[in-house]
C-alpha cells in the first residue's frame, strides 16, 4: 500500500481488521495466561470481537451510559502514540478484584487497597495486549502507569471517544470475554493517533 | 403525554414544553442547555471538543463547541425562539482520569468548558449556573418550560441548577 496516512478509520480495509482481530485475539490470549497465573484460576478466553461504532453507540455496548464500570487507561509512548483503555462492568471489576485479594468485601465503594488491585490488574492486561502488538510489529511501545476510574459508561467511555473525535466520527472497540465461574468480560480500546496507524501498517507489511 | 428527549454524545436537539430533554454521561464533554425565556422553546448540545478548527474530520457541528453552540442556537430560532431573550446553563467537562493523555488533548474537559463560555458570549447568550469540572460523570435533564437543569453523578445528591 503507498501512502496510508490519508487513511481515515472508515476507509481501513477488511484486512486491517483482520489484523487488528489477530492482534486482538493474540493479546487477549496473553493477557488470559497472566490473569490466570494473576488470579490462579482457570481462566478461559472468547474470539474477540472487533467493531467500529459510532460514538452514539458506544455507550450502549456496556448496558447503557449509565451503566457504572471501572476503566483502567494508560498512555502509550515509543515508537508509536496513543492510549488503551481497559473497560469492565463494575461487578467484573469487583469479582476481579476479590479472586485477586482473595476476600470478599461488602462495601458499596471500592477500597484504596481495591482499586490498587484493579490497577494492577489492567496493568497486566494491558501489558499482555501491548507486548503481542509490540512484538508482531517490532515497534517499540512503552506503557504509562495506569490510572483508574469508576463511574458511568457514558462518562469512562468519552475520554477514548474524544481522542478519536479528533480523527474521526467512530472508534475501534475490540470486546474480550474472559469466562471462568463468574463473568468476567472486558473491552479493550485501543486509540492509535494518525501516524501509528500507518506506522502499524507499514511494520505489518501493508 | 410528557417525553424525555435523549440527546447522544456529539449531538443536539431542540424541545418544547412539557417534553424534557436529557444527556447521559457527560466526562469531559459539555452539555449545554439553553432556552428562550419567554417562549419556552430549549434545546440541549453535547459537545466532546472545543475547536473544530484544530481536527481534520469535523463534518459532525454538534462534536464541537464553537460549532455545535451555534448550531442549537440556529436550530432554537428556527422554531421561533429570540437570541435576545436566549439563557444558557451548562454541566460537565470533568477530568475523568488524573493524567489525561500528554497529547495536546491534554485537560480536555477544561479547554471544553473555556471554548464553552467563549462561544455562548460571541453569541451573547449568558450563563445562569454552572457545574462543571471535578473528576466524576454526569448524567442530566432540561426543563425548557422552568430553565431547570438537573445534575445527577454517581453517589452524589441530585443537584438542580
Amino acid at each position: 500500500m503507498a501512502d496510508t496516512r490519508d487513511l481515515t478509520i472508515e476507509e481501513m480495509s477488511d484486512q486491517y481488521f483482520d489484523v487488528l482481530k489477530e492482534i486482538g485475539n493474540i493479546g487477549a490470549g496473553n493477557a488470559t495466561t497472566a490473569l490466570s497465573t494473576m488470579l490462579g484460576t482457570k481462566v478461559d478466553m472468547m474470539v474477540p470481537k472487533v467493531r467500529l461504532m459510532e460514538f452514539k453507540e458506544v455507550g450502549t455496548t456496556l448496558g447503557g451510559e449509565e451503566q457504572l464500570v471501572a476503566g483502567i487507561y494508560l498512555v502509550v509512548d515509543g515508537d508509536i502514540h496513543g492510549s488503551i483503555m481497559f473497560v469492565q462492568k463494575k461487578e467484573s471489576a469487583r469479582a476481579m478484584v476479590q479472586k485477586l485479594m482473595g476476600m470478599p468485601s461488602d462495601e458499596e465503594d471500592f477500597t484504596e487497597m481495591e482499586l490498587s488491585a484493579l490497577k494492577e490488574i489492567g496493568n497486566v492486561i494491558t501489558g499482555a495486549y501491548l507486548n503481542s502488538l509490540s512484538t508482531l510489529t517490532n515497534l517499540t511501545i512503552y506503557p504509562s502507569v495506569p490510572d483508574v476510574c469508576i463511574d458511568m459508561a457514558g462518562a469512562i467511555l468519552s475520554v477514548p471517544a474524544i481522542e478519536f473525535g479528533a480523527i474521526s466520527d467512530k472508534m475501534l472497540l475490540i470486546q474480550t470475554d474472559f469466562a471462568d465461574d463468574d463473568d468476567l468480560s472486558g473491552y479493550f480500546i485501543l486509540v492509535p493517533d494518525e501516524e501509528s496507524d500507518a506506522k502499524i501498517l507499514h511494520a505489518l507489511g501493508f | 403525554m410528557a417525553e424525555t428527549i435523549k440527546v447522544g454524545i456529539a449531538d443536539l436537539n431542540v424541545v418544547k414544553p412539557p417534553d424534557l430533554i436529557t444527556t447521559i454521561g457527560l466526562g469531559s464533554c459539555v452539555g449545554i442547555a439553553i432556552r428562550d425565556k419567554h417562549s419556552k422553546i430549549g434545546g440541549l448540545v453535547h459537545v466532546m471538543l472545543p475547536n473544530s478548527k484544530e481536527v481534520k474530520s469535523s463534518n459532525n457541528l454538534a462534536k464541537f463547541a464553537d460549532t455545535g453552540i451555534p448550531e442549537l442556537v440556529r436550530r432554537l430560532e428556527k422554531m421561533g425562539a429570540l437570541r435576545s431573550r436566549m439563557v444558557a446553563k451548562i454541566a460537565g467537562g470533568a477530568t475523568m482520569f488524573s493524567f489525561q493523555s500528554k497529547s495536546e488533548l491534554t485537560g480536555i474537559g477544561d479547554r471544553n468548558v473555556a471554548a464553552t463560555k467563549a462561544a455562548l458570549k460571541a453569541l451573547n447568550i449568558p450563563i445562569l449556573a454552572e457545574d462543571t469540572g471535578a473528576n466524576y460523570g454526569r448524567t442530566v435533564t432540561f426543563n425548557p418550560e422552568t430553565g431547570d437543569y438537573e445534575v445527577k453523578a454517581v453517589g452524589k445528591p441530585l443537584k438542580v441548577i
